[in-house]
């Protein structure tokens, strides 16, 4: 399958992709390609222009500094699952990178790819949420433009395939507080067979003081639009000693959050999905806290 | 567009149109045939080379994308004729019936073994996740991985 005739672009950096983007209404950003180039050997995307940022330095590197790890938004998913400083800063970021795909998505998936996709049944961005991640949008500079600003993963996420960036802007980098010893995290999904993708996925971030709760991120998505912040689990959690019953009854409260858009398909139905997501959330807080193991 | 690879050690420079895939590139353009097409969908494997280090699904990659790098085929394992270890196992353990997905499964136990010399068989069967085999049934694929990991440990 070819796509349709496309001019190529390398961009070399930053400013000068976003100069690109802007002289061009039909131009669309290519990073690792692998949500990309699918779309475009179908024909469901079309671009006048592609222009490859894989190259751009500035956009790679993982530190952590001042209790804030920094993503860079071309960071492929082995190099996040390959990383100690992922592993020890934000453990959930780390394992959820190594059940994406396979390895050669890995090698070649970027986490700023991945979000900005913002396919329902991507894993990060409900791994991101959970985290309360901030991620840094370059667009372009000047008075009347907008310049760099940044956005809570909860409101970058605006529905299926759909975020605030805007036409000219780009994702530069992803960043999330350094999880502390107290602080314990965990993704659990129903993958789909054939490619990983979750059908539903939970991702839970709890802090302990002992065995209590003092408190509590979650977030589940796959099922729905854009990942959904599980409050009413959230406020079930917090004060509560974490243990198999009050485990269960915080995660069943999802239902309360979920609202009414559920995503049903030939695969898993929406009554089928939603049924589930309590199920993966307590899977999640189960191996957060300890509880179960894999 | 102009773009220069290096393919199992030789340079190439070639014109190509930006929606070439690399796996036509490599099929068409320089004729090494032994990396398949399978599902063209980014699932099977059969398209599996190593660029710069890494395998990728060349059916998921444009040719363009690969300027300037090394990439390494099946055909680049055995330069001069003789098997490279991860073939002579898949050889000797009967990996493959039809060999279709060969190019592919070997490429990737190629960075498997590299990235972890001494892999369980669930690793083993982790690793070759995006490998999709229609014939073996994949018993046979596993116990050569782990015998080409041991053959090159000693
Ligand atoms: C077989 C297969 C299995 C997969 N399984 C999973 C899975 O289990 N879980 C999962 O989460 N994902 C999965 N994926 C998706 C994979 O993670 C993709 O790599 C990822 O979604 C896209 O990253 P990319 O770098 O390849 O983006 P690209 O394909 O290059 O780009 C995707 C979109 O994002 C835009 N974009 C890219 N980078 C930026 C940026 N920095 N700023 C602004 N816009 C940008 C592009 O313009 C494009 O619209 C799978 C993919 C495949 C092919
Ligand atoms: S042909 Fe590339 S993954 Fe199947
Ligand atoms: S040997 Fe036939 S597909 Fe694997």
């Amino acid at each position: 399958m070819f796509a349709t005739e496309f001019e190529y672009k390398k961009a070399n950096s930053v400013s000068e992709a976003i100069q690109l983007l802007s002289n061009d209404a039909d131009a669309k950003l290519m990073a690792g390609g692998h949500s990309l180039i699918p779309l475009m050997k179908l024909r469901l995307a079309r671009p006048g222009t592609v222009i490859d940022i894989g190259g751009i330095a500035e956009l790679q590197g993982i530190t952590a500094n001042n209790g804030i790890l920094r993503i860079g938004a071309l960071t492929t998913h082995a190099q996040l699952a390959e990383s100690p400083l992922v592993r020890d800063s934000a453990r959930i970021l780390w394992e959820t990178a190594y059940g994406i795909g396979d390895p050669q998505v890995r090698n070649r998936g970027t986490i700023g790819g991945n979000v900005s996709h913002a396919d329902p049944a991507s894993d990060l961005p409900t791994v991101l949420v959970a985290m309360d991640a901030k991620f840094t949008i370059q667009g372009q500079g000047g008075i009347t433009r907008r310049g760099s600003r940044t956005v809570a993963a909860a409101d970058f996420f605006t529905g299926a395939f759909s975020t605030v960036l805007a036409e000219n802007e780009i994702l530069t980098a992803i960043e999330m507080p350094v999880l502390a010893a107290n602080q314990h995290s965990e993704y659990a999904k129903m993958a789909h067979p054939a490619t990983s993708y979750a059908v539903v996925g939970a991702a839970a971030v709890v802090t302990m003081d002992g065995n209590t709760c003092t408190v509590a991120r979650v977030a589940v998505g796959g099922l729905t639009p854009s990942p959904v912040r599980g409050q009413s689990v959230e406020q079930a959690l917090v004060g509560q000693e974490l243990n198999a019953e009050t485990i269960a009854a915080a995660a069943n409260l999802i239902d309360n959050d979920l609202g009414s858009d559920i995503i049903g398909d030939i695969f898993a139905s929406a009554e089928y999905r939603r049924a589930m997501a309590a199920i993966e959330l307590k899977h999640a807080i189960f191996h957060a806290t300890g509880l179960a193991h894999h | 567009m102009k773009i220069q690879v290096t393919v199992n050690g030789k340079a190439h420079e070639k014109d190509v149109d930006p929606r070439t895939l690399l796996v036509h590139f490599l099929r068409e353009d320089l004729g090494l045939t032994g990396t398949k097409v399978g599902c063209d969908t980014s699932q099977c494997g059969a398209c599996v080379v190593n660029m710069d280090g890494t395998t990728v699904k060349s059916c998921t990659c444009l040719a363009v994308q690969a300027d300037g790098s090394q990439i390494t085929t099946i055909e680049g394992l055995s330069p001069k004729g003789e098997l490279d270890a991860v073939q002579e196992a898949f050889w000797n353990n009967h990996g493959l019936q039809c060999g279709y997905c060969t190019a592919g499964m070997i490429m990737t136990a190629v960075e498997l073994i590299d990235k972890n010399p001494n892999p369980t068989e669930d690793q083993v069967r982790e690793g070759l996740k995006g490998n999709i085999c229609r014939c073996t049934g994949y018993h046979n694929i596993v116990k050569a991985v782990l015998a080409a990991a041991e053959a090159k440990r000693s």
